[in-house]
């Protein structure tokens, strides 16, 4: 109510800005605060106006790719799911884990980033832990197969990377996840 | 109105491949507790100086109020009369319009970049002043010499310290995962006045103030791996204060500022809580459990440290002495209580709370134990206390959105602050600063 006018004024000025300026940099102001707080040194580039090329261009030639799918359709999983609030792994993700475990064994200058995460009930540094726990109950049954522990790192990103969109049980269970992440 | 908003949508999104920084406007709303709002009038504020008037104090003074949630002031088109000064005032004006309380005031220019804001604020029915006072600023000090103006009108009226001139801190989120950019975002506590700490493609979390209010803490993932930072705000400049292997999380600053309480997993991978000594990078760890031990934060006295732990299954708040010693559960009510922080009178913790399968906002009294739920949403979290107590800001949903929310400790007065696009979520109010 009170700061209606204010904000429709101001949105008013950055439409007519945005849509008529030719300059990009006038956005600028907000950042050069007051008392001279800069942004800080996030992570480097801009990437969000990536571009699509046209659909018709002819294809390259393509070259070999080594991957762990070579070695059964079962590695090509690369992720297992949890329970709320729990680390444990169920049967069939046990099996499935077990033959990644065998595959770093038999291939120990493969490197792998095990990525916890958890579904977004809760509190966020909570979650961290429990998507931590995850990656590794994870790593305990690729170790016990032979993997050596300098093939692995692990992450937790708690709520913060969601699989899933959506407040249901259906998106959480999907964001409730380890995702095995092969370096290339 | 509706197609305006719309085409501030359409153009943000433009703007985002102009330019690299763009604002997210925060918009407050009040939304309850206004039926004991005083009737007020804060009269349009005379201007003495060259040229237009640089800025509308009379604006923000009564913004600044009516977001209290306890005052209600009168549209200035309503008003019979409008005097500058306490001279001028027809008390009779005020009271045929049952107004409680008015405000008088100008500002002046004093010198080249020189003003000052004086204003005077009268009881109506007595016809006497309460307060009178000259605040001087510069030109770019205008918006915060206004706001310590309503802090001490505020003051004057309630007895209670105002929070007009302290700041929040919040993360915004925009775009879809994968491709997600989060912001560190620092504002004044009316949502105005925006700056930009940190810009990412990678998770930011867990801003926390330095006591001080000139530094903040927080958690980046900017390299893959989490990571704690202290950034100071006026420069800009930051510090990487924890980068071992595993966790860095849950920063906390101790009443003197010299130390981070944070939470590490090292290699073993178990979340415990550590103390960091930011002046010698000395590290004490202070538990050492297979559970998951994280969220920490100090007593007002420095003395404990309050944590969530779920070495008894579930999370539920603990507290242990900060040099050491007997840990003690504090939150023994429902499944789940995490997240604790200690309101300024040191006699509540507030926790995000399990209540039949919603999180909410709940406080614990620290003498009896009683949990009182203050919120009603299904995923509300990361409460954070106004620096005088009377309220808490925190992140709520608003259908898919993620917005802030401030509630007061009674639970009677809410309020939403929601952003144009985007999430908004983890706030945190800074302490009172001092000039």
């Amino acid at each position: 109510m009170f700061a209606c006018k204010q904000w429709l004024a101001i949105g008013l000025i950055v439409v007519l800005a945005g849509c008529g300026g030719s300059s990009g940099t006038m956005m600028d102001d907000g950042a050069a605060a007051e008392d001279g707080t800069v942004v800080g040194s996030g992570s480097g580039a801009d990437d969000s106006a990536s571009l699509s090329g046209t659909e018709d261009d002819e294809l390259l030639s393509g070259g070999a790719y080594e991957d762990p799918t070579a070695a059964g359709a079962a590695l090509e999983i690369r992720v297992v799911y949890f329970a709320f609030d729990k680390a444990d792994v169920d049967e069939a993700s046990r099996a499935l884990l077990v033959q990644h475990g065998d595959y770093l064994a038999e291939n120990s200058t493969r490197e792998i980033r095990l990525e916890g995460h958890a579904d977004e009930r809760g509190s966020r540094e909570y979650n961290i832990g429990l998507g931590e726990r995850r990656a590794q109950a994870v790593r305990q049954i690729l170790l016990l197969r032979g993997a050596s522990a300098a093939q692995f790192s692990t992450v937790s990103y708690g709520e913060e990377r969601p699989a899933a969109l959506g407040s249901d049980e259906k998106a959480w269970s999907l964001n409730r996840r380890v995702e095995l992440v092969y370096n290339p | 109105m509706k197609v305006v908003t719309e085409k501030i949508k359409f153009c943000a999104v433009l703007f985002c491949l102009f330019a690299a920084v763009t604002n997210a406007e925060l918009r407050i709303k009040v939304i309850g507790g206004a039926e004991q709002a005083v009737p007020i009038a804060i009269v349009p504020f005379g201007w003495q100086g060259a040229g237009a008037k640089p800025f509308d104090v009379s604006q923000t003074l009564s913004n600044d109020l009516a977001n209290s949630g306890r005052f209600n002031p009168l549209p200035p088109d309503e008003m019979l009369e409008r005097p500058l000064t306490g001279r001028d005032i027809d008390f009779e004006d005020w009271r045929i319009l049952g107004i409680e309380v008015v405000i008088v005031g100008q500002l002046l220019q004093t010198g080249n970049d020189e003003y000052t804001i004086q204003f005077q604020l009268f009881d109506v029915f007595r016809g006497k002043q309460l307060l009178g006072y000259r605040q001087p600023s510069t030109g770019k000090q205008l918006r915060r010499a206004t706001h310590l103006v309503a802090d001490m009108i505020y003051q004057e009226l309630t007895g209670i310290r105002g929070i007009f001139s302290t700041r929040i801190a919040y993360i915004t989120v925009e775009g879809k995962p994968p491709d997600q950019r989060f912001r560190l975002i620092v504002a004044d506590a009316d949502g105005e006045n925006e700056r930009i700490l940190v810009d990412s493609n990678e998770p930011l979390m867990s801003p926390a103030w330095s006591p001080d209010g000139r530094k903040l803490a927080y958690v980046s993932f900017e390299k893959q791996q989490s990571e704690i930072y202290v950034q100071t705000l006026r420069s800009g400049a930051r510090k990487r204060v924890s980068s071992r292997a595993g966790v860095n999380g849950s920063p906390a600053w101790s009443p003197d500022g010299r130390k981070l309480a944070l939470t590490l997993s090292k290699t073993e991978g178990n979340l415990d809580i550590y103390i960091l000594d930011l002046q010698s990078q000395m590290l004490t760890r202070l538990t050492n459990r297979a559970s998951i031990d994280t969220e920490a934060t100090w007593s007002k006295d420095g003395n404990m440290i309050y944590f969530t732990s779920d070495r008894a299954g579930q999370p539920q708040i603990y507290r242990i002495p900060a040099r050491g010693g007997k840990v003690s559960r504090v939150s023994f009510e429902g499944t789940y209580n995490a997240r604790p922080r200690i309101s300024p009178s040191a006699e509540q913790v507030a926790v995000v709370h399990n209540d039949h399968g919603n999180y909410r906002i709940g406080l614990i009294g620290l003498d009896q134990g009683f949990m009182q739920v203050l919120t009603k949403g299904s995923l509300d979290e990361s409460p954070s206390f106004a620096p005088n107590g009377e309220s808490l800001i925190y992140a709520t949903r608003d259908r898919q959105q993620g917005v802030l929310a401030t509630v007061s400790v009674d639970g009677r007065t809410h309020r939403r602050i929601s952003v144009v696009r985007g999430d908004v979520r983890e706030p945190a109010w800074s302490p009172f600063v001092r000039n």
